[in-house]
Formats: structure tokens, C-alpha cells, sequence
């Protein structure tokens, strides 16, 4: 993803107010656009289903009327364009659908699930930051050295690791062989219920209602299946840095400052790290996008019950509403992550401005 | 005796000379010449080199899978299901008795039929729609570009998924599914590299002695392209390795009794607390040639372009 350019960005320079119409107007362009091709791919593999969802509804055993009136209130009758433009209309709305498998609206569904898969997601990148960025600044500094090649196989095998698997054998070793962490879920089923769902984050609802054998509980919950996204994240995070790194550290304005006879520390993160800092958040975004999509297989193995799990328990129960509804969202925030951090790079970056 | 190998020395000798002669005389040769220095700079590339015994290795299982087997890992024992791995069975036996071993072997024909098929399928799709775009420009580039820039925003793994649920399960529906959300950066990277060459004077050459647009694209802008396309698709052959073993984990890939290692991972998962083996060992092998590719390509790039900041 990192090499395929930036869809988003403008080709203007300057920023008079018309520039900055012209930018805003381009950007809700493909803002639409991309919204809508993103619902009809995933509303055409809906239809495409070989599940039959006015049966999905009524049963194989309903009688005929039954059948043809659910048919028609589905509005099963109408063109395909007619029905997808409904749904559009819908979706813009925020009406989902309702969910045959939870019998709940999707939305609401979505408002349920969504946190856990948020909250993983969010730790999984910091601890992706706070680890990758420094081994990826070492890693460049001490180009070709030990340290360099180990960062550079760590992050090889963080890229090329199943990370389900992986996960299967942290629980083995980690909670069925040494005990010491709990095994899968989000929190142990006697603790479930006693904080009050306030944002969704167990860690934010506990420590606020100050339940902290709960927050303790949750915490160890998390370890597991944040520590195996965050691989990839931390694979991916040092990896870039240290080739950023490399590129700034040729650069002649580094020879200046150590000419200058500043310190090597100051060199390489008052001066180097600074211009690498703008490259990083676009790279961290899409770190964070794919990791709200990719933990699909970590929330599997781990029973998370976000909403990746949420997706996959849908198709299996071929719940379309269900599937679509969290299709678009999920899509939705990987383009509102790239577009939030191609905003911030602007906002950062005076050479862009 | 001693005279073969002084003539088989001189050969090689020979044969050096006329690979690194000032000048070729024929396209075949320049051709040899060409590959034969970027093998010499490959060659010295220890990551490279690593990486591409571990994909020959691959290759050369999956050919000769019959000969490094007794069976076809189809064969159900079911005296000895579950067994350790032990020197009659090198990684153990699955549920049904299954020797692992010979279902790894068996397995990497798959991989590689994964593999192969979707750069098969991307590579071509995102060079027509990338040098078109590139070289035609105006309407017909933005129009292309923003359908490209569409696939490009999705989730990947979630619309393989619905894909494949739309589909069917199956190894085919999962190779196209895996295709449709892999081929749109391909597009933008041919699309990048057309731009940088369509102005260029050869270009211009071509066009005056009459070369058709088609004959410019498919003569002289896509060969140029290719490089760093393959780069990429080595680079990318490891998430291909990984999105297919995740459907197949999930059963919506390739469907049992295929030996496909991410369903044997899948089904192993029910005996992990005792019996580890059953699902350690595919999840191993997938690692290797996942790690396989992406040390390969690490040295493709260093090799074939230099200008790549993560050359060390």
C-alpha cells in the first residue's frame, strides 16, 4: 500500500482561498465518489449471494403470499439500480438494515462491536510506534551493522508471519503451557456486565468507574492479540523509518550540522527526524487502516467480539445486511484514516502548504 | 580425464567472454549480457540469495512432489492419527492420520498455483490499465485513475472476503477474489512509470517513423514498466502467501481434502492443546515462504534499482 501514491492528494501549491475551494471540492469528490463505488461493490456481491434473503427471513416452510409479500417489501421487485439508490439513500441515513442474525438494526450492532475492534486496533499501533519508530531510527544510523541486520530480519518476520498462526501459538505457550495470560475473549465472563458501557473502551470504563480488578482483567485480555498486531505494525513502522532515515542522513544538511559540530543525538532527531516525522504519518495511518480491516483473523482466533468477527459470523449466516453494513463502515474509516493523515501531512509539512 | 575438465574451464571461460563482450552482437546477446550482470550483482547478495533458495526449494518440491513422497498425503490411517513427529513421520500425522510431512510437499503445488495465478491475472490488468492511463492522458487517465483509486481504498482482505462468500468457497473464487483487491497499485505504478517515459525521444521516434499507439504501449513502454511491476509482485507475493492461507484458516479457500496449509492450520486448531503439531507445522512452512519472497524481492530491488531508499 505505501508505494501506490496518495489517491487523495491535490497538485496545487499555493494556498489562496480559491486553491483551497478548488482542493476541498476535488477532495469531497473522490470522498463521494469512492463512498459510492464502495457501496455498490459491496451491495452487488450482496445481490450476487447465492442466499436467498426473503427466505433468509421467512423460512423455507412459509406459504407462498408469506413469501412474495416479504419479496415486495424488500423491494426484491424493483431494478437493480432502483434498489441499490434505496439503499444508498438508506445508508446515507444511517439505516443499515436490520440484522437477521442478532435481529437487532445494524447500526446499533455496529455501534456495539465497533469499540472492541477500535480499541485493539489503537494499541496495537502505539505500541507499533513506540517500538518500530526508535528501531528503525537505530537501524539506519548503524547502517550495515549487527544492529541494522537484526532490525531488518525483525521486520521481515513480523511482514511475512501468519499472524493467526502466530496467534494459535502465543495462546499455547502463553496461556494453555505457562499460564500467564488468560486465553481468548475480551474479558473473563464473571466480570461481564459490571461496568456500565459508557464509550465502549472497557479499559476507559473501567478505569473511570474505578473498577480496577476489571480494567486488570481486560488489560491481560488485551496483551495477546494487541502484541500479534502489533508485529505487523512494528515490522511495517521500522522498516520505513529506517529507510526515511537513510534518505534524510545523505542529505547535505546533516553534513552542515555535524560540520556545525553539533551533537550526534541532536543531528539525528532535532535535524533527521524532524523531515522523517511528516513522511511517518502517512505511514501510520495506513498502518492504523489496516489494522482496523486486518484484525479479521486476530478477533477469529482470539474470539474478539468485534467487528471483524462480526463480519465473518454474518457471512457464514449469509446476514447480508449485516455484511454490507459492516463492509462500508470498515471501508469508510480506512478512507478516513488515509484522508485524515494526507490532511495532517499537509498541516505539518511547510513544503507541502 | 584431465583434458575434459581444461576444455570444460576453457568453456566457461569462453562463455564469460561472451557474455561480458563491449559488444553484443544481437539483441539475444545483449539480452544474455544483461542477465547475466545482474545475476553477478544478484549473486553477491546474501539476503537475496537466501530468499531464493527458500522459493527453489518451493519450485522443486511442488515438481517433484512424487518422488519425495510415498502417497499423495490423501491417505487416511486412522490407527495413526495424532502421531508425533518421529523419523517415520518427520512432522507428525493429522486427525485422520495423515502423514504432514507429505501434505506440506503436496500443499506447496498449491501455493504456487495461488501465487502464480493471481500474477497472472494482475500483472497484465494493471499494465493495460496504468500505461493507457499514463499515455493517453486527459479524461481517459482520470477516468481510469479514480476507478482505480476506488479498489485502491477498499479493505482488502474484508472485500476478498465478501468476494469469496459471493463466490463460493474454492480455491478458483479465492485466486479471483485475491486478484480483484491486488491488481489497483500495480496500475498506479505502471501508470507513474509511463508518465516519466512517454515524453522521451525514442518515444518520439517511434511515433514518427508511424508506430501505432497500441505498438508504442505493448513495443516500448511496457517492457519498461516491467521491472518495477516485478518488483512489486515479488514484494507483494507474500501478502498474496498470507490473504490466501487467511481465507483457506477461515474456510472460504481452498476446501478440504486439499492439502492447503491455512486449512491445516484451520483444522489443527482443534487439537492444538495437545496435539500442537497438526497446526504448528503448515503455519511454519507458510511462514518460510512468505519470508522467502520477501527476502527475494528486498534483493531484486537492491539489485535492479539502485535508487531505492532501502537499499543498504
Amino acid at each position: 500500500m505505501a508505494h501506490s501514491g496518495n489517491p487523495i492528494a491535490g497538485t496545487g501549491t499555493g494556498s489562496s482561498p480559491r486553491l483551497l475551494i478548488a482542493r476541498a471540492a476535488n477532495l469531497l469528490f473522490t470522498l463521494s465518489l469512492t463512498f459510492v463505488g464502495l457501496t455498490a461493490i459491496t451491495f452487488i456481491i450482496g445481490r450476487v449471494m447465492p442466499a436467498d434473503p426473503v427466505l433468509a427471513i421467512v423460512g423455507d416452510r412459509a406459504p407462498k403470499e408469506v413469501y412474495e409479500a416479504m419479496y415486495l417489501k424488500l423491494g426484491l421487485d424493483k431494478p437493480l439500480i432502483q434498489q441499490y439508490l434505496i439503499y444508498l439513500v438508506n445508508v446515507l441515513q444511517g439505516d443499515f438494515g436490520k440484522s437477521i442474525m442478532t435481529t437487532r438494526l445494524v447500526l446499533d450492532d455496529l455501534i456495539r462491536f465497533f469499540p472492541a475492534t477500535f480499541e485493539l486496533a489503537s494499541i496495537a499501533t502505539l505500541a507499533g510506534i513506540f517500538i518500530g519508530v526508535p528501531m528503525g531510527v537505530v537501524a539506519a544510523v548503524r547502517q550495515g551493522r549487527l544492529t541494522d541486520h537484526i532490525v531488518r530480519v525483525v521486520g521481515l518476520i513480523g511482514y511475512s508471519v501468519p499472524i493467526f498462526w502466530l496467534g494459535l501459538m502465543a495462546l499455547l505457550v502463553f496461556y494453555a503451557r505457562l499460564e500467564w495470560l488468560p486465553g481468548p475473549g475480551r474479558i473473563e465472563v464473571y466480570y461481564d456486565g459490571i461496568v456500565d458501557p459508557i464509550t465502549g473502551f472497557i479499559l476507559i470504563d473501567s478505569a473511570v468507574q474505578g473498577e480496577w480488578e476489571v480494567f486488570n482483567n481486560a488489560l491481560s485480555h488485551l496483551v495477546l492479540p494487541a502484541a500479534m498486531l502489533a508485529t505487523y505494525a512494528l515490522a511495517y513502522i521500522a522498516r520505513m523509518t529506517r529507510s526515511f532515515m537513510l534518505d534524510q542522513l545523505s542529505q547535505e544538511y546533516v553534513i552542515t550540522a555535524r560540520v556545525k559540530g553539533l551533537s550526534e543525538l541532536a543531528v539525528i532527531w532535532r535535524h533527521a527526524f524532524r523531515n522523517v516525522l511528516v513522511q511517518l504519518i502517512t505511514i501510520i495511518g495506513l498502518t492504523y487502516a489496516s489494522l482496523l480491516e486486518g484484525s479479521v483473523l486476530t478477533e477469529t482466533v482470539f474470539a474478539w467480539p468485534g467487528i471483524g468477527q462480526y463480519i465473518t459470523n454474518s457471512l457464514f449466516n449469509a446476514d447480508m445486511n449485516a455484511v454490507i453494513g459492516g463492509t462500508v463502515v470498515v471501508g469508510i474509516c480506512f478512507v478516513g484514516i488515509n484522508m485524515i493523515s494526507d490532511t495532517l501531512y499537509r498541516l505539518v509539512d511547510p513544503r507541502v502548504r | 580425464m584431465a583434458e575434459g575438465v581444461v576444455t570444460e574451464a576453457g568453456g566457461t571461460a569462453r562463455l564469460r567472454a561472451w557474455l561480458l563482450s563491449d559488444s553484443p552482437e544481437s539483441t539475444f546477446h545483449a539480452r544474455c549480457q544483461r542477465f547475466y550482470l545482474g545475476w553477478r550483482a544478484f549473486r553477491t547478495n546474501p539476503i537475496a540469495m537466501i530468499g531464493l533458495s527458500i522459493i527453489a526449494t518451493l519450485v522443486l518440491a511442488a515438481v517433484f512432489a512424487p518422488l519425495l513422497t510415498q502417497g499423495d498425503g490423501a491417505e487416511q490411517h486412522l490407527s495413526d492419527r495424532l502421531l508425533a513427529p518421529s523419523a517415520e513421520h518427520w512432522f507428525g500425522t493429522d486427525e485422520l492420520g495423515r502423514d504432514i510431512y507429505e501434505r506440506i510437499v503436496w500443499g506447496s503445488r498449491i501455493t504456487l498455483y495461488i501465487v502464480g495465478l493471481v500474477g497472472v491475472m494482475v500483472v497484465p490488468i494493471g499494465l493495460l490499465i496504468g500505461t493507457v492511463a499514463g499515455y493517453v492522458g486527459g479524461w481517459v487517465d482520470t477516468v481510469l485513475m479514480r476507478f482505480t483509486d476506488i479498489f485502491l481504498a477498499f479493505p482488502r482482505l474484508i472485500l476478498a472476503l465478501a468476494f469469496v462468500s459471493a463466490l463460493g468457497p474454492g480455491i478458483e473464487n479465492a485466486v479471483l477474489a485475491i486478484a480483484l483487491t491486488t491488481w489497483s497499485p500495480y496500475a498506479r505504478l505502471a501508470r507513474a512509470e509511463t508518465i516519466t517515459i512517454r515524453n522521451s525521444e525514442y518515444i518520439m521516434a517511434a511515433r514518427l517513423q508511424g508506430a501505432s499507439a497500441w505498438r508504442i504501449l505493448y513495443g516500448h513502454i511496457m517492457p519498461l514498466c516491467l521491472s518495477s511491476v516485478i518488483i512489486r509482485l515479488t514484494l507483494d507475493m507474500a501478502g498474496i502467501i498470507l490473504t490466501a492461507a487467511g481465507l483457506g484458516f477461515l474456510g472460504l479457500g481452498a476446501q478440504p481434502p486439499l492439502p492447503e496449509w491455512g486449512a491445516m492450520i484451520s483444522t489443527g486448531r482443534q487439537y492444538i492443546l495437545d496435539q500442537w503439531w497438526v497446526a504448528a507445522v503448515p503455519g511454519l512452512a507458510i511462514f518460510v515462504v512468505s519470508l522467502g519472497f520477501n527476502l527475494l524481492g528486498d534483493g531484486l530491488r537492491d539489485v535492479l534499482d539502485p535508487k531505492s531508499g532501502s537499499a543498504g
